[in-house]
């Protein structure tokens, strides 16, 4: 994938773009958060601690505390590996399942075209959330179970776009001219077509992610996806919710963190965009 | 295998074509593209197949090496080798295209993968059609480029298409064409795309290849000119069908058939300036919508009561027309049976 974007002066600005720096940030500290947070928290985040309930952000406890005396700011960084983790857990099987049926559907077309298009129309017709919900509701809550339901709904998305994008470059004469040079279909499609055609693709992913984490949240909230006491920021805004007028930054923290995290997701997502769309 | 009784000059005959025709389903009704088209291709030969946008020369050459199997149905006989290239089936075909069959492209801009280097399409085709170990197949990689007249060989090997121009990207196409040695070369307007000098340039490599190289080649165009300078014969096709064949020189300086004495017409020749130039009366027929009749009929001013009724067939020797009024038939009989 390297050699695929012969990249210009012009577009490596996009890089110093003062938007990307900052998402960029956002996305590196997220990233270390997550994977050191035992580094970063000062708290065991599941530790009672019944002398100091429902605290309010002071020194010792910058984010507060809950109801059972847990610290809200190490909770909320323990949460960072659990909903990272959904970024790329939740998207990356539906990326490589789109991509492999849209790539197969666009080049050979026909009959397993004309069932792939009503089993989008079927999907798509349902909000996102909703099926997901359900598929959910019939496997069982739980993590495991939510990046199954997502990566079954969210595959068609990929697929979707991979398919329209594969049918754009077959009508590039190079398609045809490795078939009347004799190469296999797997090389045409895989080796000549995929690398062409996957760059919006990616691009959605990128976008993809950000959605993920707000989903996965979203799930949590509604006790679909973690359990609690695992502190997850969905799982920890739920648990806030009965003391919103007590204790409101148990809700907020939390809150606070899916929207940096997903801002840091979506404009590092439109940095790669710009950077990888086409010129001239 | 082939008859000998078919063989008609010192060169063996090597692909036969007969009875071919490609049709495609357009919202329930058949488009027939390519209607019965027989021809053949002496070994060494260069064929021209001249006509307007839409007359069915390039899906004639899709329909040969069966790249138009997937979107339409071909019936007919493509013979080669002494096997029916039409009734083969993809997996056999896979091993003639590309080793025996090569195939060049319109649009140099697009029939070259933008993601690879030059090097690696080259010798992707030479891993496929020979058994050259890396070294050798960069060896024959560099040979090809200096043969199809590339400076600086070696090093533009590592070179991506966009770094080379639009002349020079379809010599890196032939390059990849000829890489296994084809027998065939099949060129679908190769200089089309490209401006007239460097179009003189590149019919001048095929040419030679095809002498040095003992190559048959069809090219397909629109202008007579560049088939004029470089075919030893020509088709001429119209509304999907053969309306006449024969040696180059015979079909330019004594045309038989009233569209290709048009198309010989409308090429501006020797004129003064702001002289109206001229132009075959109306357009090409849909080939939704082909005249029951001979397709030229209705834009021919010398049809006669068959041309509405009835489709001409394609009669003669060596310079065949399929016409029931063509040009001298008053005064000459030559060819005709």
């Amino acid at each position: 994938m390297t050699s695929s974007f012969s990249l210009r002066k012009s577009q490596l600005f996009v890089l110093l773009r003062p938007g990307f720096l900052v998402g960029l940030a956002i996305l590196l500290s997220s990233i270390a958060l997550a994977l050191f947070p035992s580094f970063f928290a000062p708290f065991d985040p599941n530790a009672f601690n019944y002398s100091a309930l429902k605290q309010p952000p002071s020194a010792e406890h910058w984010f507060g505390t809950d109801n059972l005396g847990r610290d809200t700011f190490s909770r909320v960084i323990w949460a960072y590996s659990v909903n990272i983790q959904m970024a790329f857990v939740a998207t990356i099987f539906a990326l490589i399942i789109g991509v492999t049926v849209g790539s197969l559907v666009g080049y050979y077309g026909g009959i397993a075209d004309a069932i792939f298009g009503r089993c989008v129309d079927a999907i798509i017709t349902f909000p996102f959330l909703v099926l997901v919900i359900a598929v959910v509701a019939v496997l069982g809550p739980g993590l495991t179970n939510m990046y199954i339901a997502i990566t079954l709904v969210g595959w068609v998305y990929y697929a979707r776009l991979m398919r329209a994008e594969i049918m754009g470059q077959l009508a590039n004469d190079y398609a045809a001219a490795g078939k009347v040079m004799g190469y296999s279909d797997r090389r045409i499609i895989f080796r000549h077509l995929l690398p062409n055609a996957i760059t919006p693709v990616i691009v959605y992913w990128m976008t993809d992610m950000a959605l993920a984490i707000l989903l996965g949240s979203s799930l949590g909230y509604l006790g679909l996806g973690a359990q609690p006491p695992q502190a997850e920021w969905g799982v920890l805004i739920a648990e806030g919710r009965n003391f919103i007028t007590t204790a409101w930054w148990l809700s907020l923290m939390p809150g606070i963190a899916i929207v940096l995290t997903g801002l840091g997701f979506s404009l590092v997502g439109d940095g790669i965009a710009d950077l990888m769309r086409p010129r001239g | 295998m082939l008859e000998n009784a078919h063989i008609t000059s010192a060169h063996p005959r090597i692909l036969d074509v007969k009875n071919l025709s490609t049709s495609f389903d357009v919202a329930g009704k058949q488009l027939k593209a390519v209607d019965n088209v027989s021809f053949h291709l002496n070994q060494g030969e260069v064929l021209g197949i001249v006509g307007e946008s839409g007359s069915g020369k390039s899906i004639t050459l899709r329909s040969i090496i069966g790249l138009s199997r997937r979107y339409g149905e071909v019936t007919g006989e493509v013979n080669w080798q002494g096997e029916n290239l039409v009734a083969m089936l993809e997996r056999d075909l896979r091993k003639v295209r590309g080793k025996d069959i090569a195939m060049i492209f319109q649009e140099p801009m697009s029939s070259l993968n933008p993601l690879l280097t030059v090097g690696l399409q080259i010798g992707e085709n030479l891993v496929e059609h020979t058994s050259l170990d890396k070294p050798g197949r960069r060896r024959r990689s560099i040979e090809l480029l200096e043969m199809v007249g590339i400076p600086d060989a070696e090093n533009r090997l590592n070179d991506y298409p966009h770094q080379f121009s639009g002349g020079m990207r379809q010599r890196v196409m032939i390059a990849i064409a000829l890489a296994s040695n084809p027998k065939l070369l099949l060129a679908d307007e190769p200089t089309t795309a490209l401006d007239v000098t460097i179009q003189k340039q590149i019919l001048k490599l095929i040419l030679d290849l095809s002498k040095d190289l003992g190559m048959a080649v069809i090219l397909v165009t629109h202008d007579l000119g560049v088939a004029a300078q470089t075919c030893d014969r020509l088709a001429v096709m119209y509304g999907g069908k053969l309306v006449e064949t024969g040696a180059t020189r015979e079909v330019l300086r004594a045309p038989k058939h009233r569209y290709t004495m048009g198309l010989l017409q409308s090429v501006p020749e020797n004129i003064e300036p702001r002289t109206p130039l001229f132009s075959l009366p109306g357009t090409p027929p849909s080939l939704m919508n082909l005249p029951l009749g001979c397709a030229f009929a209705p834009r021919c001013a010398h049809s006669v009561a068959d041309c509405a009724e009835k489709k001409p067939p394609l009669i003669g020797e060596q310079h065949q027309v399929a016409c029931f009024n063509p040009t001298n038939s008053g005064e000459a009989t030559k060819g005709v049976a």
